[in-house]
């Protein structure tokens, strides 16, 4: 118990480590998140323009829903 | 073989899909590699017989710093693949790295603060090292703010490779600032041409910390990299079969 108080006080040090270190775990939660939560959105936007783009090609008749790249 | 191997990397779904294995891979190690780290750095090295427990924090500054450096180098190199082979892959890497370089140039900043509080008595100096990669800062943030500037895509990536290329300039001055100026910084303690002058035990927790977040960053390059290229291409076809429609 003693040893882990003591670790975690880092010689009366404490603060400064730990908070850097909490810096370091959000820079990482950052570059984990961020990314994900950005391809989703374009996942999401690729999708509503796809259905968009099949409801307009089955109101004018076209064979295929798809637009040439 | 090869060669067509590295070439496939040019097309973006191809892109798309090997980057998502890689960065997997890249991460799954980077995770033992820190975590190793963190075990040697927090751990089993001894204290600092001068700064005592506080030391610790250099096995994130100093991996952050080195990582915040080689990304912008990368960054210059991509964006000048893209800017004479107007290659999408290398345009979309280059605006990944400045994310990610971004964020661990902050994060070299931040623990450097942290850690000139209790051992210089200050959280910042004007000081020739400081003010450098604080101009890296501004460097990667300048290169995502002129990139959202401009409307069109190629326009934009042209305009911020060259901005990289010119901010090139920075990174010698960052490694030589603390032999060129007289900087409260200290100079370097591994990246020397004579021995480095830490301790061994001291020395393998940051250098797992350094390959660890090294590899991180390569991953979340790649990761950024599949986001923004969905988003360059959500007209495509495989953009679509991506998004299941």
């Amino acid at each position: 118990m003693e040893a882990i108080q003591e670790f975690f006080s880092m010689g009366g040090r404490g603060v400064y480590v730990w908070s850097a270190y909490a810096v370091f775990a959000g820079v990482i939660v950052f570059n984990v998140l961020a990314p994900l939560l950005r391809r989703r959105q374009a996942l999401r936007l690729v999708a509503r323009q796809q259905r968009r783009r099949e409801t307009l090609a089955e109101r004018t008749g076209a064979a295929s829903g798809r637009v040439p790249d | 073989m090869m060669l067509r191997y590295l070439h496939e990397w040019g097309s973006p779904p191809v892109f798309y899909q090997r980057a998502g294995r890689w960065q997997r891979v890249l991460w799954t190690l980077a995770a033992l590699l820190i975590l190793a780290g963190l075990w040697g750095g927090l751990v089993l090295a001894p204290a600092d017989y001068e700064q005592g427990q506080v030391y610790r924090i250099i096995y994130i500054h100093v991996p952050a710093a080195w990582v915040a450096m080689f990304a912008y180098v990368v960054m210059a190199v991509t964006g000048a693949i893209g800017l004479i082979w107007r290659l999408k892959v290398a345009e979309v890497i280059t605006s990944a790295g400045a994310r990610t370089g971004a964020s661990f140039t902050i994060l070299a900043l931040a623990t450097g603060a942290i850690w000139g509080q209790p051992t210089w008595g200050t959280w910042w100096v004007w000081d020739a090292r400081l003010t450098s990669v604080l101009v890296l800062l501004f460097l990667y943030l300048g290169f995502i703010a002129l990139e959202n500037a401009i409307e069109d895509r190629r326009n934009a990536a042209r305009a911020c490779a060259i901005l990289a290329l010119v901010g090139l300039v920075n990174i010698p001055i960052i490694h030589f600032s603390v032999y060129w100026w007289n900087t409260l910084h200290q100079g370097p303690t591994v990246a020397r041409l004579s021995a480095p002058a830490i301790h061994i035990t001291m020395l393998v927790p940051l250098l797992l910390m350094a390959l660890g977040s090294m590899l991180f960053y390569a991953g979340a390059l790649l990761s950024w990299g599949r986001a923004l290229m969905l988003e360059r291409e959500r007209s495509s076809r495989w953009a679509a079969r991506e998004a299941g429609v």
